[in-house]
């Protein structure tokens, strides 16, 4: 998926483009409004994150021109302000979503995807890994022409290794990127998930291995 | 200076005082009685003292009505002459609760110098104006001065009307009516004086009148009952300026007088009560006050009495009528020097010889 | 006069007015008296001196001797006015010719033509008295003669006091139509006053807009000070919100990148013991963030609850919208929300953005305290009594905390430690009940295991 960022912080903004790198996303940053009008001229994007608060005027302008322009690319705020002054104001402004600072990454991907999936999807948003096929936004794994449905936590972790298959994955790598950080999950936590997957791949040509002291990763069976 | 005056008053008045107490203790009184009659309520009663010019038969029948309507007073009753009434009350301090006199200069006088008491209740403020003087002097009759005559002597003579009609009638017949003019002797009744000052008073013709009646050789008289008495004798053609109310009682028995009343003024004297600083009985004397002046609602004893009640539409009966206005004015012909004046000009028009 | 600082404008105008309305009336009927007083005695004085020259007017000579003829006019015209007793002297250097004997002389006899007015007291009563003299020539010599006339003032106090009672009267009359007109000036005075706190009690609380009102001049300062002052406050309002926003992003922008990099650090360390401390570090960053927007939400609030705004909005609506936002959290732990509500529209007046925030409090401590795969319940019900809204997780419940205790500032369960938060969220729900008439309710699910949070309203 193609991201633009328009976030004024670099810090912020480096550590957000390197993990959406990280999973694969295509991201732009734009650290000023007029970069950002810049950028949309120049591309088009999926999906834009958008800082309130930029150095040459208010993120809420930069929606409100959005909108007055027909753009249809959804639009989540990034919001550092009180929840309770703003909020509404930028709904009615025609932001599909906001998030609010400091956010965890897991629920910034969920707020994309909800909003992408009322939008109703993008192009790629489907991996093939043998005889599989994960749909992201339908939350769907087929093969054979059948089709299972799968719960979050179930999709999130699917997503983890048809994002790189054959690579292995720690437990505890498998349960930062899971779990929120509040959450006092053990590691058994990860294998009932395993357990759940398995079971969801079974017939087909894909198969989640245990590396022995190391963690899992995705194989074809042979 | 205040002061002074004040003090000065106050030592004369302690000294009257001492000396009028004195003098009743030690002197028998000096003022002449005419009559003296006692109308005694049996039992309990209070007494009411009354001095009076008024004749017994004239007042009697008040008396009793009074002691009908107001049970349990006895009232002793003085008559006296208006000149003694005065003496009475002005010089010796003699005791009385009611002065009834005709003599308004003297009542009047009695008022002012200090000699009355006030009073006063629904019946005096019912009276008229001109009938009250201060709260102290109440009129309660009303008698015009007017001219009595023989109606033998006026035998085919048309009757005068005014007192330029009486001149002309006495310049023209001279034979006629020599010594046969009756007139008060002002020098002895206070009525006569106070008729007299008031015609002369109102009128320039009084003093040619006077002047003819001396030329006629007029004859004089102490009170109207013997003019009365002398017209329906025969023995006098005329009397001027007699009361009223003494004619009017006089009528009945006495065949051949007349009244006339003159048309150009009449003189109207008040009878008039007050309750002396004397008095003793001053409750008493309030309701003989009240019952006079309500004497116009008793048409009995007005015909008993043929006296005139003092009534607020005294004009409307006779337009010349002038009643004798209560007051200081009255006071002038009692000042000694111009009483001297007045009667010595009388005297010196009336007496010609 | 002395007045307590405190006391109404109306009340201290209408008894000034009345004070001075009782003083003018006062002064009218002194004034009044006085004038009458010496119009009575000037008019008694000159029908006096009137008297005392007819009568030294009739002073004459004759035989060598003085005397005089008393005009009937000249006692008569004191007999006009008034029924006061009279008094006259004629005397020729201290021998009395005529009269009262004992009526006082002046000490010093007056000259020719002039007149000596006197009081004194005479026979037990206050007279009044005139004395002239006149030089009659008798027996070939010149005589003083001196006249005196007095008169009591009976009369005289008479038309006084009588004067006096239609000035009482009129003064009575001049203070009570005063008074009415007091206290219609006092109204009219104050009515602008009037108007002017009706023009403020209208507004709304969060108009903070310049009084335009027409007033008098006077009130033009009054006025002034207050648009200035109401334009600090709007400005010092938009400052404190702003600042509050400002604080917000100020706190969370660093949270935001130092936590956004440690969670990107932790996929690349490996070894245990660094992953640990990256996750007690992000731990931390949530704990202080989430205190921190909490605090600043709690400031907002407290801030709104004070001058609630008053929007006209739909209940279910509203919870509706906070559920939706709230999803991709749910789903993050596979949690499902159900949500029930009535067919019927819930109207409600309020302030909608304190109950979102209210709302979201809750489902947002709900969430956090449901385990992963499970359910939360959101109901709204209306009945005749009010509304009820509830949410009912499968969390671990209150355990034995009180339940009072929780609504409290910064109170937490005692069962709780290991989650983040800062123990504002039902505070914040329940002081946002409490400004709309409501209440929370806390108590364990009654079908199983969890809590039942509740915000019921009355009916509007």
């Amino acid at each position: 998926m193609r991201f633009l960022l328009v976030e004024d912080n670099i810090q912020l903004a480096s550590a957000v483009v390197d993990r959406l790198t990280l999973d694969g996303h295509a991201v732009d940053h734009a650290d000023t409004i007029s970069a950002a009008h810049a950028c949309i001229a120049a591309a088009s994007y999926d999906l834009i994150l958008l800082d309130i608060m930029l150095p040459d005027g208010d993120g809420r302008d930069f929606l409100a021109a959005h909108r007055r322009a027909a753009n249809k690319t959804p639009v989540i705020v990034l919001t550092a302000r009180s929840q309770v002054s703003d909020r509404v104001g930028l709904l009615d402004l025609g932001a599909d979503d906001y998030i609010t600072k400091p956010f965890e990454f897991s629920e910034l991907e969920a707020r994309c995807r909800a909003v992408l999936r009322r939008q109703g999807g993008v192009a790629d948003n489907r991996r093939s890994f043998a005889n599989t096929v994960l749909d992201s936004m339908a939350a769907t794994l087929s093969f054979d022409s059948t089709e299972r449905n799968l719960r979050n936590r179930e999709l999130r972790l699917l997503e983890i290794f048809y994002g790189s298959p054959g690579q292995i994955f720690t437990k505890s790598h498998l349960m930062d990127r899971l779990f929120s950080f509040d959450e006092e999950a053990s590691e058994n936590a990860i294998e009932v998930y395993i357990g759940r997957l398995r079971k969801k791949l079974e017939g087909s040509a894909a198969k989640i291995e245990t590396v022995r002291g190391l963690g899992y990763r995705l194989v074809a069976v042979s | 200076m205040r002061f002074a005056y004040f003090s000065a008053a106050l030592t004369t008045f302690a000294l009257s005082l001492v000396f009028s107490i004195g003098l009743g203790l030690s002197q028998t009184r000096a003022y002449v009685i005419e009559d003296h009659r006692n109308y005694t309520w049996p039992g309990d009663s209070s007494i009411l003292r009354i001095i009076s010019t008024a004749d017994v038969n004239v007042f009697e029948p008040i008396i009793v009505e009074f002691q009908r309507s107001y049970p349990g007073i006895t009232v002793d009753y003085t008559i006296v002459s208006s000149t003694e009434l005065m003496t009475a009350l002005y010089e010796e301090g003699a005791s009385f609760d009611l002065a009834i006199s005709s003599a308004m200069d003297l009542q009047t006088k009695l008022a002012n110098d200090g000699f009355a008491q006030s009073y006063r209740s629904d019946a005096t403020d019912a009276l008229p104006k001109w009938a009250s003087w201060r709260g102290q002097v109440f009129a309660f009759t009303q008698e015009p001065a007017v001219l009595v005559i023989s109606e033998a002597a006026f035998e085919g003579m048309e009757l005068p009307r005014t007192r330029e009609d009486v001149i002309t009638l006495l310049r023209d017949n001279p034979e006629r009516f020599s010594g046969r003019i009756g007139t008060y002797d002002v020098r002895i009744s206070g009525a006569g004086y106070l008729f007299a000052t008031q015609d002369s008073r109102n009128t320039d013709s009084y003093w040619r009148l006077t002047e003819v009646m001396g030329r006629l050789n007029a004859q004089l008289y102490g009170g109207s009952d013997e003019m009365i008495t002398d017209v329906a004798s025969g023995r006098l053609a005329l009397a001027y300026n007699v009361v009223g109310s003494y004619a009017a009682s006089r009528l009945a028995d006495s065949p051949g007088i007349r009244i006339l009343q003159y048309d150009d003024f009449l003189n109207v004297m008040l009878r008039s009560v007050l309750i002396p600083v004397t008095a003793q009985n001053p409750r008493g004397a309030g309701l003989m006050i009240d019952f006079l002046a309500t004497l116009d609602t008793r048409a009995g004893l007005e015909r008993l009495t043929n006296l005139t009640p003092v009534k607020s539409d005294l004009y409307a009966t006779n337009s010349a009528s002038r009643p004798i206005r209560l007051g200081p004015g009255l006071l002038v012909f009692l000042d000694q020097l111009k009483k001297e004046i007045f009667l010595r000009n009388w005297a010196n028009a009336i007496e010609q010889q | 006069m002395f007045w307590p600082a405190k006391s109404s404008i109306r009340r201290r105008l209408t008894v000034q007015l009345l004070v001075i309305a009782a003083a003018l009336s006062l002064v009218f009927f002194l004034i009044v008296r006085v004038i009458a007083d010496q119009a009575a005695t000037a008019t008694q004085d000159n029908i006096l001196l009137a008297s005392a020259t007819s009568i030294s007017d009739a002073l004459y000579s004759e035989r060598g001797a003085v005397t005089v003829e008393i005009p009937y006019s000249a006692l008569s015209m004191l007999g006009t006015i008034s029924q006061d007793r009279v008094f006259y002297r004629v005397s020729e250097g201290g021998r009395t010719l005529t009269g009262y004997d004992d009526l006082p002389l002046p000490d010093v006899a007056p000259r020719a033509a002039q007149s000596r007015f006197d009081t004194f007291l005479y026979r037990g009563e206050t007279v009044r008295s005139v004395a002239v003299s006149r030089t009659v020539s008798s027996g070939g010599s010149n005589v003083d003669v001196t006249v005196v006339v007095a008169q009591t003032r009976l009369g005289l106090a008479l038309i006084s006091s009588r004067i006096s009672f239609f000035a009482a009267i009129f003064g009575v009359l001049f203070f009570l139509v005063a008074t009415a007109l007091s206290l219609l000036a006092a109204q009219s005075a104050l009515s602008p006053l009037e108007r002017l706190k009706q023009s403020l009690q209208r507004r709304g609380a969060h108009d903070l807009r310049p009084v335009q009102a027409e007033l008098p001049d006077e009130l033009t300062p009054l006025v002034d000070a207050l648009n200035n002052f109401m334009g600090r406050l709007r400005a010092s309002l938009a400052q404190s919100e702003d600042f509050i926003a400002e604080a917000a992003h100020r706190v969370r922008t660093p949270l935001a990148v130092v936590r956004a990099q440690a969670e990107i650090a932790l996929r690349r360390v490996e070894r245990p013991e660094n992953k640990t401390s990256l996750r007690e570090m992000i731990r931390a960053v949530d704990e202080s963030s989430r205190s921190a927007g909490q605090l600043l939400d709690h400031a907002m609030v407290t801030f709104r609850t004070d001058a609630l705004a008053d929007d006209e909005f739909d209940l279910a609506v509203v919870t509706k919208s906070v559920c939706d936002h709230l999803l991709p959290t749910a789903e993050l732990k596979d949690i499902l929300l159900i949500q029930q509500f009535p067919d019927t529209p819930c109207p409600f007046r309020g302030d909608a953005i304190l109950m979102q925030n209210a709302l979201r409090n809750v489902l947002d401590n709900a969430l956090k305290y449901s385990p992963a795969d499970s359910t939360v319940h959101i109901g709204v019900d209306s009945d005749d009594q009010g509304y009820r809204i509830s949410f009912n997780d499968q969390g671990r419940g209150f355990g034995s905390s009180d339940v009072a205790s929780l609504t409290q500032r910064f109170s937490r369960g005692s069962n709780v430690a290991d989650i983040v938060g800062s123990g504002l969220g039902l505070t914040i729900a329940d002081e946002v009940a409490r400004a709309h008439n409501g209440r929370l309710e806390i108590s364990s699910n009654p079908k199983g295991p969890g809590a039942c949070v509740s915000l019921i309203f009355p009916q509007p």
